[in-house]
């Protein structure tokens, strides 16, 4: 691929690769949508944005497309919001395959697809050798979050469960796994998904749900975090109750690296009421995405803000959101 | 008016029996006058004949738990009176002082043992020479009313004990009798003598959770293996040594002990001494592996009636989850020990402040402290000459066994042992701690220290105290520790620091551990290290030894070694995680250095079930001889013959394989070795500095002078350079705290 100045070159490239893909019947510059999805009473319109970076763009589970349209998908459905729309915006390096970007945009068809939205409107930009890692993608998204839903941190209550959906840190480990220079079992692939299905679902069976979020970098960790400091109350999970793959454990033993803090891409974690804890459970487990959904803890009336995670043995450590790369601290 | 003696006493000399001491003397000396407590000590006015043979008396005869700095004479003109008294204390901050806990004295002991007297087997008897302190203490003044003493009554016989100066338990705020102090019991009880069931209970096998001082203890018959071992189990703790109480005879019969030894176990704060095991007639289980047990003499009558109940030593290890801290508290306790404990010796007096068993032991070079707490704080300890004009500073220490240091009127107050900081109820015991010193000690700092390392918990803490932050690198806050220790003055001059350490984040941003830093309170400079190894997946390679010898053994081409000694692990990621960085930072630590060591003298790839593990078995492996350490001066000449900065391991590794394998050494001759070898490396680069008279005395410091072999050996390659070493503070990280302190008040006074 050569570097474009937006002549003739580059929009024969946009057509072939992305419009034709995306949206074949499109001759505008801009996507003209029907206000019909926002004419219920009380509906909320989301609008949410990501930028997805990832080394290497294709990994065992997806790559760096199915990553962007998941991600924001994600970031609407755990806000409560029906996806309807994204956007995608391209900032393409000098020199990298046409055939890996038609690799890429045909899977954000895929995943776009399966999770029931439109790619409507996009843009594309070539930058030089080095300005850029192969490909960068940005999405927006618009959803609508139906009346009455109201998902939200404040609503957690002490005595609520914690809920992921599946195992934690596939994601992270996979991409390690991927970037070639280890002689990691690649066993592992990428939890990357779409969440939009099964947080309908979950919702449906459990009304109750508190609050959701997706455990995407920092891992469920900074999530779990996220929550405990935005409800004022204390998050306790069990380190024996963690979900976690036998290779995954095994590469975090070896590596020193903490699971927790392993990046997911279709991971989240779910607050609900007690009672209706085991509706959400089954609702999650009926889906493929939601196959090994478990309590992984509780909320407590404890020290605001605080994680802890209960250790094999009894004690309890201080679970912090991931400051910076982490320094070896044992003396 | 006539003309007498002012004299002032400065010291440890309130809260002691003091005055009455003094109202004694001054009967005997027949003086007039009157003595009283004031901010800066003990105040007396005397008049009489005998003012200086008094003046003599009071530092030759001063009651057990006071410590006298200076006793300073003027002459005055007053007006004496008839007698002798003691007068009201003056001045803000009279009063304030508090002394550590006290082991049971001998009079109270030969009382609990009378049984013609008031207080024959009572469990709490104490008096002013003796007894709870800091662990009953909610507030100052120290009076019983600020103590968990208040909601026991004083009876009749108990107050005009109370009230009487020629008393032993004159002004004793903890005085108590079995008519109106605590009481004692046991869960679940037959309604006995709570002694003899406990007594029961220990006897059949079982685990007996106690109250003691500080905090709950687990017991189990220290002489029953199988007890020893379903305590392991329920603790989950595999391995890690058990601390012994038994009395000096039972100590005696069971581990060697010198009259340094001895005299340090019936010291008043009645420390855990680590003692060398005399055969192997009690259970390997108490400490597998180790050549010594921790030994402590009974500290309370209530330890003291329990032992002569069962009349064996007992184990006597913290009531605690894994990885807690001790508990405290009487429901506290039946919640989180009930599935340890098979029953509950209880009082009900309260712990106002957990304090754990101070660890020390007796090296070839005098004292050792390993953890200092219960009986030792909250001693303070005067700065050196050039602080005088130092603002309040509080530091806050590392991240493994935290302790907060208050600096404060030219005295530094090193706070009692902590923990490792990411255990939740460790960290709130931190903060805790921190407002309770700062309340009991009215400490509002100008300026707080820490780890320069940014995610010690410690440090993050420092930032939100809203005064400002002098972040101090980690070995730099172990020299300057024994520095102050040592008393070396703010500008006595710089020194080569030796410091053999776990981890410390580098002024570099690399991972340090093993030093020669030239320097002094003021700041340092780096001239000699360990050759840096990865650490491979970060603090993994801390509780897994053979990562350490992985690339030690692949530094120095052997890997073939590697190869079979560590067949069972992942070696070939754990090789590319090293070559690639991948959480793997180059590392200078000497604990991963004896990791490494260890790993390949004992063969073993398994993992450490607690700190220092593998360092501990080297030291209690390494056998001393003259074909030893013969040995360890060849391998020192090897690698060492023109000392550059960087000490060098891969010669190191070559011969210990060689030696190993073909040279048919035995694993102690090669253990003690290395501590030889290492010893001279280190000393030799220190020795250059002293020689050039860049530096005037040489200082060791860091964890692994924990280790007495190595302590010992260093100090004899140093020959006759002058040496200091710690003697009362931690040469861990528990005393971290009081050198970050000290580097900021070097700061602040030199500004
Ligand atoms: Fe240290
Ligand atoms: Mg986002
Ligand atoms: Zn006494
Ligand atoms: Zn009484």
């Amino acid at each position: 691929l050569a570097h474009g100045g937006g002549g003739k070159a580059m929009r024969d490239l946009i057509d072939t690769v992305f419009t034709s893909v995306f949206a074949p019947e499109s001759r505008e510059d801009q996507a003209r949508l029907s206000e019909a999805a926002l004419q219920e009473p009380g509906a909320r319109l989301a609008f949410t944005t990501d930028s997805f970076v990832v080394d290497p763009v294709e990994f065992p589970g997806g790559d760096i497309g199915k990553i962007a349209v998941c991600g924001t998908v994600n970031d609407l459905a755990v806000g409560g919001a029906r996806p309807l729309w994204l956007s995608a915006a391209f900032i393409i390096e000098e020199g990298t395959e046409v055939a890996l970007l038609r690799r890429i945009v045909a899977s954000m068809k895929a995943e776009a697809d399966k999770a029931g939205v439109k790619i409507v409107t996009g843009d594309t930009k070539v930058v030089g050798r080095g300005m850029a890692d192969k490909v960068f993608v940005t999405t927006a998204g618009v959803g609508v979050i139906p009346p009455g839903r109201n998902l939200l941190a404040e609503n957690i209550r002490a005595g609520d469960v914690v809920l992921v959906n599946g195992k934690l840190g596939d994601h992270g480990a996979a991409i390690l796994a991927a970037r070639g220079d280890m002689a990691l079992s690649s066993e592992v692939t990428s939890d990357c998904a779409g969440l939009g299905h099964l947080v309908e679902a979950v919702l449906a069976a459990a009304p109750g749900v508190r609050a959701a979020r997706d455990a995407t970098r920092g891992g469920v960790a900074s999530v779990l975090n996220e929550l405990a400091e935005a409800a004022g109350l204390s998050i306790e999970i069990d380190e024996t109750n963690l979900p976690l793959r036998k290779e995954v454990k095994g590469m975090c033993e070896i590596l020193g690296l903490d699971p927790l803090y392993l990046a997911n891409e279709g991971t989240l974690a779910l607050v609900v009421p007690e009672d209706q804890a085991e509706a959400a459970l089954a609702a999650m487990r009926a889906l493929p995405e939601g196959r090994d959904a478990c309590v992984i803890g509780k909320v407590l009336d404890g020290t605001p803000g605080r994680v802890t995670m209960r250790t094999l043995f009894g004690g309890a450590r201080i679970v912090d959101m991931l400051v910076g790369e982490q320094l070896p601290r044992i003396c | 008016m006539e003309t007498g003696v002012k004299i002032r006493v400065r010291g440890q000399v309130q809260g002691v029996g003091f005055r009455p001491f003094i109202w004694q003397l001054a009967k005997r000396f027949g003086l007039r006058g009157q003595v009283l407590n004031d901010p800066e000590g003990v105040l007396i006015f005397a008049c009489g004949d005998d003012t200086a043979r008094f003046a003599d008396a009071i530092r030759s005869e001063a009651p057990p738990l006071a410590r006298v700095d200076a006793v300073e004479t003027e002459p005055v003109q007053f007006d004496p009176g008839a007698g002798f008294e003691i007068a009201a204390s003056q001045g803000a901050g009279a009063e304030t002082r508090i002394t550590p806990d006290a082991a049971t004295c001998s009079a109270c002991l030969t009382e609990i043992r009378d049984p013609n007297d008031r207080r024959f087997g009572y469990a709490f008897a104490n008096c002013t020479h003796c007894g709870p302190r800091f662990t009953i203490l909610r507030a100052l003044p120290y009076d019983r009313a600020q103590t968990t003493m208040a909601p026991f009554e004083l009876c009749a016989e108990c107050q005009s004990e109370y009230d009487a100066p020629a008393d032993r338990r004159f002004h004793a705020q903890p005085v108590a009798c079995p008519t109106c102090g605590p009481r004692l019991w046991i869960e679940p009880g037959q309604g006995g003598d709570p002694f003899e069931e406990a007594a029961h209970v220990l006897r059949q096998g079982g685990v007996l959770a106690v109250k003691g001082l500080g905090g709950f203890h687990l017991a189990v018959d220290a002489t029953n293996s199988e007890a020893i071992s379903l305590l392991r189990q329920r603790k989950h703790r595999p391995a890690k040594p058990f601390a012994l109480m038994g009395t000096l005879e039972m100590v005696g019969a069971h581990s060697h002990l010198s009259d340094q030894e001895i005299a340090l176990l019936q010291q008043a704060a009645a420390p855990i001494v680590l003692l060398k095991r005399k055969s192997n007639d009690l259970p390997d289980e108490l400490a597998p592996g180790q050549s010594t047990l921790g030994w402590m003499l009974p500290y309370t009558p209530l330890h003291h009636l329990l032992l002569a109940k069962i009349q064996r030593p007992l184990v006597m290890t913290s009531g605690n989850l894994s990885g807690e801290p001790q508990v405290i508290g009487n429901d506290e306790a039946r919640d989180k020990l009930g599935a340890f404990a098979d029953a509950f010796l209880m009082h009900d007096r309260e712990i106002a402040r957990r304090l754990d068993d101070s660890v020390e032991r007796i090296t070839p070079r005098g004292r050792m402290v390993l953890r200092r707490a219960r009986g030792r704080v909250p001693g303070t300890l005067p700065l050196p000459q050039g602080f005088e004009d130092c603002p309040p500073i509080t530091a806050y220490g590392g991240q493994m066994k935290a302790a907060i240091c208050l600096i404060k009127n030219g005295q530094a107050l090193l706070g009692h042992h902590l923990g490792e900081l990411d255990e939740a109820l460790t960290w709130d015991a931190f903060c805790q701690a921190d407002r309770d010193y700062a309340e009991l000690f009215d400490q509002s700092p100008e300026i707080v220290a820490c780890d320069l390392h940014p995610e010690f918990r410690a440090s993050q803490y420092a930032q939100t105290k809203g005064v400002p932050v002098v972040p101090v690198q980690h070995h730099h806050a172990h020299l300057a520790a024994c520095l102050a220790e040592n008393g070396w003055p703010l500008d006595g001059g710089k020194v080569a620091g030796i410091i053999l350490d776990g981890i410390g984040l580098g002024t570099d941003g690399a991972v340090w551990g093993g030093e020669v830093l030239l320097g002094d309170y003021h700041g340092f400079e780096r001239r000699a290290w360990l050759k840096p190894a990865p650490l491979i997946g970060g603090d993994m390679a801390s509780r897994e030894p053979w990562r350490n010898a992985l690339v030690r053994l692949d530094g120095a081409g052997l890997s073939k070694w590697a190869d079979i000694l560590f067949a069972d692990q992942p070696l070939e990621i754990a090789r590319q995680a090293a070559a690639s960085g991948l959480n793997s930072p180059a590392c200078s630590s000497v604990g991963r250095l004896f990791d490494a060591v260890a790993a390949v003298l004992e063969n073993s790839s398994e993992a450490q079930s607690f700190e220092g593990q593998a360092a501990m078995w080297l030291e209690a492996r390494a056998q001393p001889s003259e074909a030893a350490e013969a040995l360890g001066i060849d391998w020192a000449k090897r690698t060492g013959h023109s000392p550059g900065p960087e000490i060098e391991t891969d010669e190191l590794f070559r011969r210990l394989i060689r030696d190993m394998t073909q040279g048919g050494q035995t694993r102690p001759t090669l253990a003690f070795a290395f501590h030889q070898w290492l010893a001279i490396q280190f000393a030799l680069r220190a020795l250059r500095l002293v020689r050039d008279g860049e530096a005037r005395a040489v200082v060791l410091s860091g964890g692994c002078f924990q280790n007495a072999l190595l302590l010992d050996l260093t100090v004899q390659a140093l020959g006759d350079v002058p040496v200091l070493i710690h003697t009362k503070t931690p040469a861990n990280d528990g005393g971290l705290a009081l050198g970050q302190a000290v580097i900021a008040a070097a700061k602040a006074v030199s500004r």
